[in-house]
Parts: structure tokens; C-alpha cells; sequence
């Protein structure tokens, strides 16, 4: 049921919306409105509260003050099923899938008509054609890539037939060329007179796809403007408040007889888990004071690769080197002792243990003779592990309670100050980081780069797996792309397009003949 | 009304020291509650189960002898569980551990000497280790859920005790009786003058700041933790998940087993069928009131001893049900569970929200 | 020690002649059925319950007082069919107890299921204190004509009470529902990604308790067998550990529950098989027999492990895990 509506009413407004959690207001007095038709982008940084009002819209938070006004009625949306009735639908970031069913019974689960499987599949051809987005109904959710599981949610809101469409950071997971493609359904979509709420923190994507924009800053509206009238400098500064100094790499700072620290010979590996991705015969190398970046879309082999290069997964010894010496079938530990570092994805309950206070935690990495944490027979030595603990914190600018807090009370951006702080402060030789910066505020975004840059400078071999390609062209010196467990050979940062590196992440063919090309070369060697 | 939780930030310090006493007051309010629909006074019933044991010598003597195996079994299994190893199998290692360290006064009753009872403590550990490694090595070897394997494996080793004492080991001037030959002074723990209470009691309650030191001060101590709050930041650390599963359920083994060998070489003086009450499963009860710290395991391991013994004492006075007993654990882990959430999150009652009249897509079209 | 091995081989054997023998044979298809039926219902239960991502360690607990109160309910009123509903409803009462526990306190569902068994068991055996010794009322059979009179499985499982019928009724029942329904698809899927159940506006608590719930209705109907027809009689501590057993073979039936109840026939056939072999008189100590049900289940649980790959594809991956909606 699509709703007709006059010009002048908007299709949703949202007025003095107001949420806390406990002393936090993430959501304080929001105003909010989207005409019929229109693609309004929602702008904020990690922490601005754009997830929270999202929530409330769809009903699976309750505001603690304010009101929605649906075409012209003022309405309650007290759970999903009624955002859904009221013609509402939203596509998750963190994607609300069930994994081990199939895309059929996935998106029977979220119609409200209890179709069964079957009958989706029926209801799923005329979507499926006239959105150009093919997906097999059959299909095991979790052996799809992360983009077509995309698809998936956004066919199963488009069999909702919705008049508003939320999407929450919907690229985030795409290759350059599928955010393009996702743009053309959701400007067709527009054409339609679906709303489509968008949102972001690319500011680039906002101001080519979106017709109007509000601007969130802790918890508040800030702006309220038009998005292709603004240059990305000014939606900057209205998202973050302030102008944030970026960071970034001189070409060719590497200086070209610095040493190889760094290898990885022909790595295959198989993780074993029920959706995980195989390693296919990964090389790489990687130079002192290099920044060598791993681009690619999630689920491509990133966790894989990254167990590989840490040692929780282990592989034949001479497959990995380390200053030259073999250590593929050494353990986490052996490998910190030769002077690397590693900061994993999952800052909480990976990186670091939530319930446990930061001392505690700096103890998870830093428990070698030289870091003087620990007595002999592995009594702790609580006063060496406060100092350390503290040191970090102050060098790296961590933000928390006074004491000695546990790592779950940190804000994301802070925690990971406190992980990467962790790691640097050792002055390792090498770094392997994945996605340094996930779901973490300007700010500090800006401050981890920094940092990382720095170590490189020192003469440090730096290994940054991550998502997000404005940030690897912004510290790498080279770039490879990981897509399907394959690694393509490195490319110079400094010349790269956006363009080439979409293409390989999405898998072109010429992926493989690098892969080809590389293995013949050391064949031949 | 809906009931909501609302995570806290951070545990409740507060909480977790209040939890365990609101939940022996929730437990003590419910049996009295049950003491009065079986016809009891309830405030006389109370006074047996919680206070008239400890109002004579011989009775608090008794409180330590059984206290003793509890809190030595629970001390042990709150390693387990703070590496979210499941042992529920400590009434198998207890009685393992008994078998094995009766092997020296039951297979060579002519040899004593002052390395017999040493030796049979040992003995005692080891095949309670022993006995803790099998579900260890199920798990680390084929993915065998622990929880199922040691509880299966402690029906097997009460069937294996039931057999040696009827069997190969039953006493052969005995009459018959199901029972090992009696050990002599060498191959017992030395007892209080005029009690049944045994040196064993002061290795229990020396174990409790040991075991306090180890996991709180040491780095393997720390590791047992760090893998039961977030197993994959303990791989991240480079502690082994194989090696400590071993440790945690060897190590409990260990010491449910010298609990084992201390209760036949002391109150009991013989194998027998039977040699425990239940110590193992009820110290499950010890560790999570003790809220895995061993201090407060040795209190949770009095009361729990308490409960034991004023049982047994309303059976003789008031003439109340000895399984009733069990019912009061049973309560009382229950609410310990319910009051830990406490510690976790706030709990608020909240009114249902309310069901708006929303308009229907049709009345939104009409408004419109 | 070889002779005597051998001796053994030959008693061995002659024991199987003798099982398998026509004479035989029929009366231990009977009784195997029994002694399946109870663990087939507590294990087909508990399957609904580990599906909704919920492990209810309880089973035992819920099964004795099941039996405890079938048992006093049927001498009460002498109707074993009432006893029966009694039974049932008993476990429905202790689920719900776990159940408000674990889904809406979220407590520790391991150590929960823990207290539920201990408390069970002490419960039983002080409402049961007085029942010791009494002879109970039995629920008698049903003979469905025609079909009780095909040789060998007739009498074995068209002669039966209405649990026996009830337990395959239930496990075609849960079958049909989990995998061709929208009940069983949320259900489910409740199991899988209970924060995605949640987002999609699934009422995960409520869904959970009624697993909770139908999984002590189960267990409480196992127990009622116990006592009302497999011995007729209350002993104290009688469910034997078959409520593990019931745990153990949802495990090795990777969460199917025609696979359960293929699970729970094998059980029975060991638990049958063991009673019989000591009653012929087979020169192994009467202990390492009764040991043979605990040591399949952990053989079973070995087993498994040659199953990975079938084992990840229907373990419930939030299985155990507590969910919290934020507010």
C-alpha cells in the first residue's frame, strides 16, 4: 500500500525525539522530516545517535519523549511488526539475517502476510527482475557474499512494499561499483515515490545520491540542508564540529634498499568454520617503514588472513617469515617476541576482555620479561601493570572513568585508542591491523592514523587490513586486494584509482591472472 | 507489567557481595514458608536447620568435617567454571580419587609406614586428575560436550566402587558385608582428641588462600578467567584453550579426589558403596554461592555443611523430612542465580506500552 | 586368560541366539519400546527447547517430578490418565520456573538447568517420601485391532499405553512443525539469531518460554511413563539419569527429532539389552551392565565428532545464550 500524500505533508515527521541511557543522551530533541519521494540522508559520525533514532523509527527502542507524525497522524510505533504495517522498512547494517537458512525463509520471516517459503519464491521473480537484483532463493544465506546478503535484505523490505525505506550505512560492505549499482535502485525506488532515509558518514555518496540531508552531532540535529549544494568541507564540519586535521602519506617514503621484514609465501589455509572463507595460496611482502594495505569487501578472507599473519591460526613454518626467520607454525606469542604487534577487528571480547578493568586488559599482550608485568612463577606485579596501564592511556589519549575502569564502559573510539595504544607503545617491528578505524569517531580515527603513520616512519613494516578504501589510500604505500581468499598483487598507492581497485574487489578475472603470474614467478625462482 | 533489564556499565560491586546474602534470605523465607504448609512451626524448623548445630561443640566439629570436602571440591570447580569448563562430573573424580588412594591399605595392608598416608593422598589426586582428564581429553580430542561426559563418567565410577567393594576388595574376614577391610592408624588421618575431625580439614582450609593467591595474583590464574570471559581474547593473549582445559579439569579432579581419599581415610576408615552425600554435586551449589572466589566458597562451604547437618538434625527432633535437605540447595543455588543478574543489570518492573490507535494504512490515506 | 576370553566369546553368542530367538524376541521388542518412550519424550522436548536457543540442563529435574506427581495424582484419584496430565503439567510448572530464570532474568542457563535438576530431585523425593513401597495404578494399554496382531512389532507397539502412541505422535508433530511451518520457522530462527528474531519483531522471550515450556510438558510426560507404566511403583532417584541421556541425544541427533527418536530405540535397546544379558546370567559383573547406557552416551558423544560438518549446520548458534533486548 503506497500512501498518497499532498506536497506540503511529509511522509514522516519526527518531533522532540529523546532517548538516554542511563546518564548518556544519545538522542536529545530530535526533529526530523522526509517528504514523499525524497532520499534524505541522516549525517553523522560513529556516536552521534543516527542508529539509536533509526531504532526508534523502527520501533525496536521506545523514545523516552517526542512524537512520530506518519502522513499527517500522530502515531506510536511500539515494535517492528507496527513500523512494518505503517509501511516502514529497514535495511540493518549489521545485516539481520539468519545464516544457516535459506534466502527464501529469510525473508518469509520478516513478511507480515505469513507467506511460506514457497510462496516468497514466487513473490521474489517480479522484484528480482524489476530491480535487477538476482539472488537464488534456495541459497544458504551464509555462503553468499556480503553483497548479495545486502541484497537479500533490501529485497526482503522491498516485498514489504514500503513507502519509507531506511538504509543504515549500506556501503559499507560494497564494492565501489555495487554502492553505484545499490544507487540505481534506490534513485528508481525515489522515482517510484518511496522515501528512502540514508544513513551515512561518506560524505561523497550523500552528495551524489541524496535530495536532502540532516546533520546529527552528539545526539542533536546541527543542520538541516541540501546536500548538493554543499562541498564535502562543509558537511565535515557540521559532522564532526569542528575541522579535523587528516593525516597523510608522502609517496615514496619508503626508501628503496629498505630491508625485507616481511613475508608471506604461497599461504594456504583453511579455517574449518561452518561460513568461513579459505585462504588460496596468499604471497606477500612487506618492507621496513612500509605501509602495505589490504583492501577488500568483508567476508573475503579478512579474519582469515589475519589469524594467519598473528599465529592463532598456524601454517606450515616457512610459509611466514619474520626478519627472515620461519615462524608459520609459531603461536601468537613467539611471534610477539620477535617484535610484532597485532590489533585484531573485534575490539571487544578479541582485542581486549569487556568485564575485565584496563589493567588487566594491558596485561592480555603485555606480559613479556622486557614489559616487566610479571614475578617470577607468573606472580603479576600489580604496580608495573597500573604504570603501564596508565601510560597508555595518557599517551594515547584514552577517555574514561577516573580509576580503573573495565574495557566495556570505554566508548568504541576510546577502546580502541586504548587496544592500538596497547601495541604501539611496545615499538614493534611489524603491525598487522584490522580495520583500524571500524565504528570509531572522527577524531580518534584521525589520531589511530596518525599514530600508525608514525610507527611506519620509525622504520616500522605496517600491515593495515581494512574496509575502507579512503582510508588505505590515505596511509598505504601499496595496496592489494583481498576478494574470495585471493590476494592480487600490490598496487602503488599514489596512482591507484577507485575504480581499479572496485574491479578487483569484486573479483575480475584479472585477479586471478596475477595470482597466476605470482605463483609462476616464484615457481620459477 | 513487563520486566526489563538494564545492563549496567560495569558489575555492581555492591550487588556482588549483597547477591549471595539475598539469596540465602530468599531461601530461607521460602522454607519457612514450605515448613509451615507441612505443618511446622517454621520459626522452630529455622532454628534447627541454621542455628541449633552450631550451638554444641560436637555438632560445629561436625560442621567443619563435612565443610572440609566441600569447600576443597568447590575450589576446584570454580577454576572450571571461571574457564567456562562445565565439570559437573566432581562426585566421579571424589570417588575415583577415594579408590585409587585405598589402593595401598587395601592391596598391601601389611605395609605401613609414615610414607603410606602421604603416598595414599597422592594417590588420590592422581586418580582424581586422572578422572578429570577423560572428559578433557574427550573435549579437546572429539568437541565431546564436558558437562555430559563427566556427569556419565561419575555414574561409572560410582558403578566401579559398587563393584570393588562387592568384588575383588570386599574385606575377606567381613562377613560379607559390602566393605573393604578397615585401615589401620597408619593409613589414616590423625584425628582431634574425642572428635572424628581430621588434619584433612586444615589442608581444605589451607587451600582456600592458595587458591585465592593463584587466581587472583598469578598469571595462570588470570588465564583460566581470560578464556572463560572472551576465548577468543585468550587465543589473542597466546593462552592455550587445550592446554588450559586439561589444567582447569585435571586440577579439579585433583582436589575432588583428595577430598575423596580424605573422607575414606578419615570419618570413614573403609571403602564402602557409598562414602558421600552427595559432596560433589552439592559443592556445585558451594561454588556458584561462593561466587567463585575462595573466600567466599569457604563460607558458602559452611553453610552448605550447616544445611547438611540441620537436616539432620530436624529429622531427629521435629521429626521433618531429611530430603528436605536437598530441597533448601537446591533453593538456594536457584536464587543465587536469580540475585547474580542483579550484579549484572538493573532490573525494573515496567507498565506494557501503551497500544496506541495507530492509524491504518487506509486511514492514513483518508487523512491525507 | 585366552580360553576364558574366548568362553566368553561363546557365552557372548549364545546370548544373542537366545535374544533373537522367536520365543524371545517379542517380549524384548516390548520392553524396549518402554524403556525408549520416556527418553524419546524428555529428548524430543528438550529439542524444541535447544532449537529456540535455550539449553534447559533440567531434564532430569523436570522428569522426576513429573513421575513424583503422576504418580500421587493417579493413587489420589485412581485415573492414571489424570495422574498422566498431572505429570505432564508438573513439568510444565518447573520449566516455567527455569524458564523465568534463564529467558527473563537471564540467568546462567548451564548453571540454572543444574539447579532445576538438583531441586527437582529433592523436591520429588520429599513429596514422594511417602509413597515408597506403595503400589502405583498403571496405565493400561490400548490394542489398536488388526495392526497389534503383526508378529513381532504388533504387540510391541500397537498393544501400548497412550504414551507410547503419544511419544510418535509428538515427534511427527514436532517434525512437521519445525520444518513445514511458520511456527517452526520462527522458532527456529529464534534459535539461530535471537538479536535478529528481536530487530524483525519477533517477541524472542516469549517465544522462548513457550519452548521452555513445551520442553517440560515433555519431560513431565517422560516421567509419568516411569511411574505409571515402566515400574508402576515410586522409588526415590528412579529417573536414573535418563534425563541426561535425553541431553545427550539431542546432541547426537544433531537437533532432528525423527533422528531422537531413532536415538532413544538405541538407548532403550541398550538399557534392554544390558537388563536381559544380566538376567541370563553372562559372567560379567552385573556393575560394568549397568554402566553400558552411560558409556554409550558417551561413545555417542564421540562419535559425533566424525560429524562435524552436519553437527554446524543444525547446532542453534545462539544456543545457551542469554538475550537481553535493549531498551
Amino acid at each position: 500500500m503506497t500512501l498518497r500524500l499532498g506536497n506540503d505533508v511529509p511522509l514522516l515527521a519526527v518531533e522532540g525525539l529523546t532517548k538516554s541511557f542511563g546518564a548518556l543522551v544519545a538522542v536529545g530533541g530530535v526533529d526530523l522530516s522526509i517528504g514523499e519521494g525524497s532520499i534524505h540522508a541522516l549525517l553523522g559520525e560513529n556516536g552521534a545517535g543516527k542508529s539509536t533514532l533509526v531504532k526508534m523509527l523502527y520501533g525496536t527502542l521506545q523514545p523516552d519523549q517526542g512524537r512520530f507524525v506518519i502522513a499527517g497522524k500522530p502515531t506510536v510505533v511500539s515494535s517492528p511488526n507496527e513500523a512494518r504495517a505503517l509501511g516502514i522498512g529497514m535495511v540493518f547494517q549489521h545485516f539481520s539475517l539468519f545464516e544457516s537458512m535459506s534466502v527464501a525463509e529469510n525473508i518469509a520471516l520478516a513478511l507480515d502476510h505469513k507467506p511460506t517459503p514457497d510462496q516468497v519464491k514466487a513473490e521474489l521473480a517480479d522484484f528480482v527482475e524489476r530491480y535487477g537484483l538476482s539472488v537464488d532463493p534456495d541459497a544458504t544465506v551464509g555462503d553468499l557474499d556480503v553483497g548479495v546478503q545486502q541484497r537479500v535484505e533490501i529485497l526482503r523490505v522491498l516485498l514489504q512494499k514500503p513507502s519509507l525505506v531506511i538504509l543504515d550505512e549500506p556501503t559499507s560492505v560494497l564494492t565501489p561499483q555495487e554502492a553505484e549499482s545499490l544507487f540505481g535502485v534506490l534513485r528508481q525506488l525515489a522515482s517510484e515515490g518511496k522515501s528512502i532515509l540514508y544513513i551515512s558518514h561518506k560524505l561523497d555518496e550523500v552528495r551524489a545520491l541524496c535530495d536532502d540531508a540532516t546533520v546529527m552531532r552528539h545526539g542533536k540535529v546541527v543542520a538541516r540542508t541540501d546536500p548538493r549544494k554543499e562541498s564535502s568541507a562543509s558537511l565535515a564540519r557540521a559532522m564532526v564540529g569542528s575541522d579535523v586535521s587528516e593525516v597523510s602519506r608522502k609517496a615514496g617514503s619508503v626508501p628503496a634498499d629498505a630491508p625485507l621484514v616481511f613475508e608471506l609465501n604461497q599461504v594456504k589455509y583453511d579455517p574449518g568454520t561452518l561460513f568461513g572463507m579459505s585462504l588460496k595460496s596468499i604471497s606477500m611482502r612487506v618492507h621496513s617503514g612500509e605501509i602495505l594495505g589490504i583492501a577488500g569487501v568483508a567476508g573475503n578472507g579478512q579474519k582469515e588472513l589475519f589469524d594467519v599473519l598473528s599465529g592463532e591460526a598456524l601454517v606450515d613454518l616457512d610459509a611466514v617469515r619474520m626478519d627472515g626467520h620461519p615462524v608459520g607454525s609459531h603461536p601468537i606469542s613467539k611471534r610477539r617476541q620477535r617484535g610484532a604487534a597485532f590489533v585484531p577487528e573485534e575490539r571487544a571480547g578479541h582485542a581486549s576482555v569487556p568485564a575485565m578493568a584496563l589493567s588487566e586488559n594491558a596485561l592480555i599482550t603485555r606480559k613479556a620479561p622486557e614489559d616487566g608485568t610479571l614475578g617470577s612463577l607468573g606472580v603479576m606485579k600489580f604496580s608495573a601493570i597500573h604504570k603501564l596501564s596508565s601510560m597508555i592511556r595518557d599517551a594515547f589519549d584514552v577517555r574514561s572513568a577516573k580509576g580503573d575502569p573495565a574495557a566495556s564502559t570505554l566508548s568504541g573510539g576510546n577502546l580502541q585508542k586504548f587496544v592500538v595504544g596497547r601495541e604501539l607503545s611496545r615499538d614493534p617491528k611489524i603491525l598487522v591491523v584490522n580495520q583500524p578505524t571500524w565504528g570509531v569517531d572522527a577524531a580518534a580515527a584521525s589520531f589511530i592514523r596518525g599514530a600508525i603513520l608514525e610507527l611506519a616512519e620509525k622504520g616500522s613494516a605496517v600491515i593495515v587490513i581494512s574496509q575502507d578504501l579512503d582510508e588505505l589510500l590515505q596511509i598505504s604505500d601499496k595496496i592489494a586486494v583481498l576478494s574470495h581468499g585471493h590476494l592480487s598483487e600490490p598496487l602503488d598507492a599514489s596512482n591507484v584509482t577507485l575504480e581499479q581497485l572496485g574491479l578487483l574487489m569484486g573479483g575480475d578475472p584479472t585477479v586471478k591472472a596475477f595470482q597466476a603470474t605470482d605463483v609462476e614467478r616464484s615457481d620459477a625462482a | 507489567m513487563q520486566l526489563e533489564l538494564v545492563k549496567r556499565d560495569a558489575p555492581s560491586s555492591k550487588m556482588l557481595v549483597a547477591a549471595p546474602f539475598m539469596a540465602l534470605g530468599l531461601t530461607v523465607l521460602t522454607s519457612g514458608v514450605m515448613f509451615a504448609v507441612m505443618g511446622f512451626n517454621p520459626v522452630a524448623a529455622l532454628y534447627e536447620y541454621f542455628i541449633a548445630p552450631l550451638t554444641e561443640l560436637w555438632s560445629v566439629y561436625e560442621l567443619l568435617l563435612k565443610a572440609g570436602p566441600l569447600i576443597l571440591i568447590a575450589l576446584g570447580l570454580a577454576v572450571c567454571y571461571r574457564a567456562n569448563i562445565w565439570n559437573i562430573g566432581a562426585e566421579g573424580q571424589f570417588t575415583m580419587g577415594a579408590i585409587f588412594g585405598s589402593i595401598p591399605p587395601i592391596l598391601f595392608p601389611e605395609w605401613t609406614s609414615w610414607a603410606t598416608l602421604p603416598l595414599m593422598l597422592i594417590l588420590g589426586m592422581v586418580g582424581g586428575a586422572l578422572y578429570g582428564g577423560i572428559p578433557a581429553f574427550l573435549k579437546v580430542k572429539f568437541r565431546a560436550n564436558e558437562i555430559l561426559t563427566s556427569l556419565m563418567l561419575a555414574y561409572i565410577a560410582l558403578l566401579i566402587l559398587d563393584y570393588l567393594v562387592r568384588g575383588p576388595w570386599r574385606d575377606p574376614g567381613g562377613f560379607n558385608f559390602p566393605e573393604s577391610r578397615n585401615f589401620s592408624d597408619e593409613q589414616s588421618l590423625a584425628t582431634l582428641e574425642g572428635s572424628r575431625l581430621h588434619v584433612g580439614i586444615l589442608i581444605a582450609f589451607a587451600a582456600v588462600p592458595v587458591m585465592w593467591f593463584f587466581m587472583s595474583r598469578t598469571l595462570a590464574g588470570h588465564a583460566f578467567k581470560v578464556v572463560g570471559e572472551a576465548p577468543r581474547a585468550a587465543r589473542f593473549a597466546g593462552f592455550s584453550s587445550k592446554v588450559l582445559t586439561y589444567a582447569a579439569l585435571m586440577f579439579s579432579g585433583a582436589l575432588a579426589g583428595l577430598a575423596g581419599i580424605m573422607e575414606v581415610a578419615g570419618p570413614i576408615g573403609e571403602l564402602r558403596p557409598t562414602i558421600s552425600p552427595g559432596y560433589g554435586f552439592t559443592a556445585i551449589i558451594v561454588a556458584f554461592l561462593g561466587r567463585l572466589n575462595p573466600w567466599g566458597i569457604m563460607l558458602a562451604g559452611l553453610l552448605l555443611s550447616l544445611s547438611y547437618l540441620g537436616g539432620e538434625a530436624a529429622q531427629i527432633t521435629l521429626g521433618l523430612s531429611d530430603k528436605m535437605a536437598r530441597v533448601v540447595q537446591g533453593m538456594l543455588l536457584f536464587f543465587v542465580l536469580g540475585c547474580d543478574t542483579l550484579v549484572r543489570y538493573h532490573v525494573r518492573l515496567k507498565p506494557n506500552p501503551k497500544v496506541a490507535s495507530t492509524p491504518t494504512a487506509s486511514e492514513a490515506a483518508d487523512a491525507a | 586368560m585366552l580360553l576364558e576370553f574366548f568362553s566368553f566369546l561363546r557365552e557372548l553368542a549364545s546370548f544373542f541366539v537366545y535374544i533373537f530367538s522367536p520365543t524371545i524376541l517379542p517380549g524384548v521388542l516390548v520392553t524396549v519400546v518402554g524403556s525408549a518412550t520416556p527418553i524419546a519424550l524428555a529428548a524430543t522436548g528438550e529439542l524444541v527447547v535447544e532449537r529456540s536457543g535455550v539449553l534447559n540442563l533440567g531434564v532430569e529435574g523436570m522428569m522426576i517430578i513429573g513421575a513424583v506427581v503422576a504418580f500421587g495424582v493417579s493413587l489420589g484419584t485412581g485415573n492414571p490418565y489424570l495422574g498422566a496430565l498431572a505429570g505432564g503439567f508438573a513439568g510444565i510448572g518447573t520449566a516455567l520456573l527455569f524458564g523465568f530464570f534463564t529467558v527473563y532474568l537471564a540467568s546462567n542457563q548451564v548453571a540454572t538447568g543444574l539447579a532445576l535438576t538438583l531441586l527437582g530431585l529433592g523436591l520429588a523425593g520429599l513429596i514422594g517420601e511417602s509413597f515408597v513401597g506403595t503400589p502405583g495404578v498403571r496405565l493400561e494399554a490400548i490394542t489398536i485391532p488388526v495392526l497389534s496382531s503383526i508378529p513381532f512389532i504388533g504387540p510391541a507397539l500397537f498393544d501400548r499405553d497412550i504414551l507410547v502412541y503419544l511419544s510418535f505422535a509428538i515427534v511427527a508433530g514436532v517434525s512437521y512443525t519445525m520444518f513445514k511451518t511458520r511456527v517452526g520457522l520462527i522458532l527456529r530462527a529464534t534459535g539461530e539469531n535471537a538479536e535478529a528474531a528481536h530487530a524483525l519483531g519477533r517477541n524472542v522471550r516469549l517465544i522462548r518460554m513457550g519452548a521452555v515450556a513445551f520442553g517440560g510438558l515433555c519431560a513431565g510426560l517422560g516421567g509419568a511413563y516411569l511411574s505409571l507404566v515402566l515400574t508402576a511403583q515410586w522409588t526415590e532417584g528412579m529417573s536414573a539419569g535418563r534425563g541426561w541421556i535425553a541431553l545427550a541425544i539431542v546432541v547426537f541427533a544433531t537437533w532432528l527429532p525423527w533422528r531422537a527418536l531413532a536415538g532413544a530405540y538405541l538407548f532403550g535397546g541398550v538399557i534392554i539389552l544390558q537388563l536381559h544379558a544380566q538376567a541370563y546370567g553372562l559372567s560379567i559383573p552385573s556393575q560394568a551392565m549397568n554402566m553400558l547406557p552411560y558409556i554409550a552416551t558417551i561413545v555417542a558423544l564421540v562419535l559425533l565428532s566424525r560429524n562435524q560438518a552436519v553437527m554446524r549446520r543444525n547446532t542453534p548458534a545462539a544456543l545457551g545464550r542469554a538475550f537481553v533486548p535493549d531498551r
